[in-house]
């Protein structure tokens, strides 16, 4: 069963390679895990999608609680939530299917960006289930290429601000780029 | 705050140390680490040169463990820091507080392979609490002062702190105040919920059958006041854990002794027959669960512990509390009812009888030497007062059974990692703490072969430490495993072992051998006369085995026993 984690974490190299340690020692199955910049500096969140029962989600997030770098986390999915995710797919369209292909990509509202002789590029952004809807439709066409960013979440309706305990942050951990990840 | 640029970063590293409290380092020199110890000449700190890395962290361990103050090491980069590995793992599964400092790089070298360049950050996150590679002097003191309030608050743990050589040569300001950490109180749990307590006395109320484990949480609480006032106010005796021992006092009527895998088997069956489990401070480790299908299968159970990831891990329980033990029973106490069980006591006790018999100790004397021999009367002989600092293996657990410890932080011992090599460093770094205490290493011949350089640190600093060290020709441990579980062979399991009284000479300390009963107090006084460190050997029985054990995978109650026939007859007491 799918369970979303949303984290916010410092901005700071390293901080990537500790969550990711965690998740793989303690062996907890992650569907897939995204970090960007918030809408305060040195503040950066991320969506974990974990592949789990509910007891050992329970433990993944007091053992994330612990990293220094770990502000808070929220498990989503108590509450009406938005998850977005987004792929490319590059789907094997010769001139006989390619209307088929274009026409089936707009019953899922997706952006075709790239059209080459023989395939097209589709871009769409969606819920999962709707993303692997339109895998799944432009699978007998052949799919080419395929990449996902893995989603991103965030709760409906109004909702606290980010964590209010601000992050201190500590300029250690800043070594070349070669040390961050 | 000071004169800009009054500071060199290695200046810093040794200005925040004395500002942490820190009196003794455990460390070891090299190239990158350089500019630090080339400071350290201007400070009062001592510095205690270990013969290898690893022991610089079990010495800070034992240290840490001996005063619950926080151990310091300092070691150089690449191999200097990948030596600290096992002992970080040691100190992070046993929950010690240690700030490790090691030397980098210079930065612009940092990624290139350079010469002892290892991403020591990226190797030890698994091992510590958490970690810092600084790269400019501005950054030294905000990250040691947050890597010591890591280390001690929550559940505590070790931290190290990698500073590139140009961070230590380059010039900055002190500001002590303007670096005080926050990030560490993140996480401090939140109080426990009223909700929870009420429940939690209602099932003590109610327990007709209960038992508390005692963990080492309780040492890390400072909560043994609280947990004896809990215990003999509500009528509970308590079983304790490996690291647990000590924590309440092994003498007090209530108290069991140690539970689990070489628990004795009334203290595992009172476990089992409980109907209600009250865990301080303790994470139910498979070594004292069993079987975790089969445990305490009548029990309702009550966990408070301050790190909530070990709530609900192991074992599902009724009452879970993530929070600082002393403070919960602190609030629970005055409303915990008095209460008398003395039908469940006497039950135990009954229980107890039975075992009793098979007690080594009440052996005869034979002519044999049998390691609880040595346990029983080094207790003895030591009035039950020392502390006691074990290797791993079969001996660490007879110390268990028969060193009664009373003392709080009496007993110092690689637990969660069992982490051979361990006694002699740690013991010297809880002589350092402790030097009003008497030490004394209890070590297997295996154990002591794999640390024993560190003698000429405890004869460079003038350590008195008391070593036994306990002789079977084997790694006993594994060969007992092969007894059992794979039919006799013993594959690299015998052990041959130097000449341990010259070995102690060539050192400079006075070694004895003792092969018989009757010897062991005469050799026990002499060592503890001696000025400095003084070891005995102790040739004892070599295909002995401890009872009682809880096969792996077994459930608690499923112990092999001391062989009872044998016991009786005391012919061949095993
Ligand atoms: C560093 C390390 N390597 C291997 C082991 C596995 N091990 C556990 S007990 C033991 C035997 C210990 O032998 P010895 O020190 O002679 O003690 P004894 O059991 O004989 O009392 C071994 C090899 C370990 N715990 N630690
Ligand atoms: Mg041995």
């Amino acid at each position: 069963m799918a369970h979303v984690l949303v984290v916010y974490t410092d901005d700071e190299p390293g901080v990537l390679t500790r969550v990711a340690s965690l998740i793989r020692r303690r062996g907890f199955n992650i569907h897939s895990l995204t970090v960007g910049p918030t809408e305060r500096a040195g503040l950066s969140r991320m969506t974990i999608v974990v592949d789990a029962e509910a007891p050992t989600v329970r433990q993944a997030v007091e053992h994330l609680r612990k990293l220094v770098n770990v502000l808070a986390v929220e498990q989503l999915g108590d509450r009406p939530m938005v998850v977005r995710d987004l792929v490319l797919v590059r789907v094997a369209a010769n001139p006989e299917v390619r209307s088929e292909v274009l026409q089936l990509a707009q019953v899922f509202r997706a952006n075709v960006v790239d059209i080459a002789e023989d395939s097209v590029v589709i871009e769409c952004t969606g819920s999962l289930a709707k993303i692997d809807a339109l895998v799944d439709s432009m699978r007998p066409f052949g799919i080419l290429e395929l990449g996902r960013t893995g989603a991103v979440a965030m709760a409906r309706g109004t909702r606290t601000p980010a964590p209010s305990r601000a992050p201190v942050p500590l300029r250690t951990g800043t070594g070349p780029e070669a040390m961050s990840v | 705050m000071s004169e800009p640029g009054s500071f060199t970063g290695a200046q810093l590293i040794w200005e925040s140390l004395l500002r942490e409290g820190v009196d003794t380092v455990f460390g070891y020199p090299g190239g990158a680490i350089l500019p630090t110890y080339d400071a350290m000449t201007g400070y009062t700190i001592r510095h205690v040169l270990v013969r290898h890395e690893q022991s610089a962290v079990h010495m800070a361990d034992g240290f840490a463990r001996a005063s619950g103050r926080v151990g310091v090491v300092v070691a150089t980069s690449g191999p200097g820091a990948t030596n600290l590995v096992t002992g970080l793992a040691t100190a992070m599964l046993d929950s010690t507080p240690l700030v490790a400092i090691t030397g980098q790089v210079g930065s612009a070298l940092l990624g290139t392979d350079a010469f002892q360049e290892v991403d020591i950050t990226g190797i030890t996150i698994p091992v510590t609490k958490h970690n810092y590679l600084v790269t400019r002097a501005e950054d030294i003191v905000p990250a040691i002062r947050e890597a010591f309030a890591v280390a001690r608050s929550g559940r505590p743990g070790p931290v190290l702190v990698d500073i590139t050589k140009d961070a230590q040569q380059a010039r900055a300001s002190l500001d002590w105040e303007a670096a005080a950490p926050q990030r560490h109180l993140r996480h401090i749990p939140p109080t426990p919920k009223p909700a929870d307590l009420a429940r939690a006395l209602d099932l003590i109320r109610q327990a007709k059958r209960p038992v508390i484990l005692a963990g080492h949480g309780i040492q890390l609480s400072g909560a043994r006041a609280e947990v004896i006032a809990l215990a003999e106010r509500a009528d509970i005796p308590f079983a304790l854990t490996l690291l647990g021992l000590g924590a309440v006092p092994a003498t007090h009527p209530l108290s069991l002794g140690m539970m689990g895998m070489h628990g004795e088997a009334w203290v595992n069956r009172a476990i089992q027959e409980a109907d209600l489990l009250l865990a301080f401070g303790m994470r139910f480790d498979d070594r004292v669960t069993g079987k975790l299908k089969d445990y305490a299968p009548h029990a309702k159970k009550i966990h408070i512990d301050i790190d909530a990831s070990e709530l609900n891990k192991n074992v599902s329980v009724d009452v879970a509390i993530a929070a600082d033990l002393g403070a919960v029973l602190r609030a629970l106490l005055p409303e915990v009812p008095v209460a008398d069980r003395s039908a469940w006591l006497s039950t135990i006790r009954e229980w107890r009888g039975d075992s009793a018999v098979r007690d080594i100790k009440n052996l005869p004397d034979d002519g044999h030497l049998y390691a609880a021999h040595v346990m029983h009367d080094l207790w003895r002989l030591t009035k039950g007062e020392a502390v006691v600092v074990t290797d791993v293996g079969q001996h660490q657990m007879w110390e268990a059974q028969y060193y009664k410890h009373d003392g709080e932080r009496s007993l110092v011992t690689s637990g969660g990692a069992g982490t051979m090599g361990f006694a002699l460093p740690a013991a010297i770094g809880a002589k350092l703490a402790r030097p009003e205490a008497e030490v004394w290493v209890v070590a297997g011949d295996g154990g002591f072969q794999m640390t024993f350089a560190e003698l000429m640190t405890a004869v460079q600093e003038g350590v008195k430490v008391n070593i036994a060290i306990i002789n079977n020709g084997y790694l006993g441990m594994v060969r007992q495993w092969q007894a059992l579980f794979y039919e006799g062979r013993y594959a690299a399991t015998p052990i041959l072992s130097p000449d341990f009284v010259k070995l102690a000479e060539a050192f400079g300390i006075p070694g004895q051998r003792v092969e018989r009963r009757g010897e062991l107090a005469a050799a026990v006084a002499k060592a503890r006369e001696a000025q400095g460190a003084a070891l005995i050997e102790f040739k004892v029985e070599q295909e002995d085995s401890v009872y009682p054990m809880v096969p792996a995978g077994a459930a608690l109650h499923e112990m092999i026993r001391r062989p009872s026939a044998l016991a009786e007859t005391g012919s061949d007491p095993v």
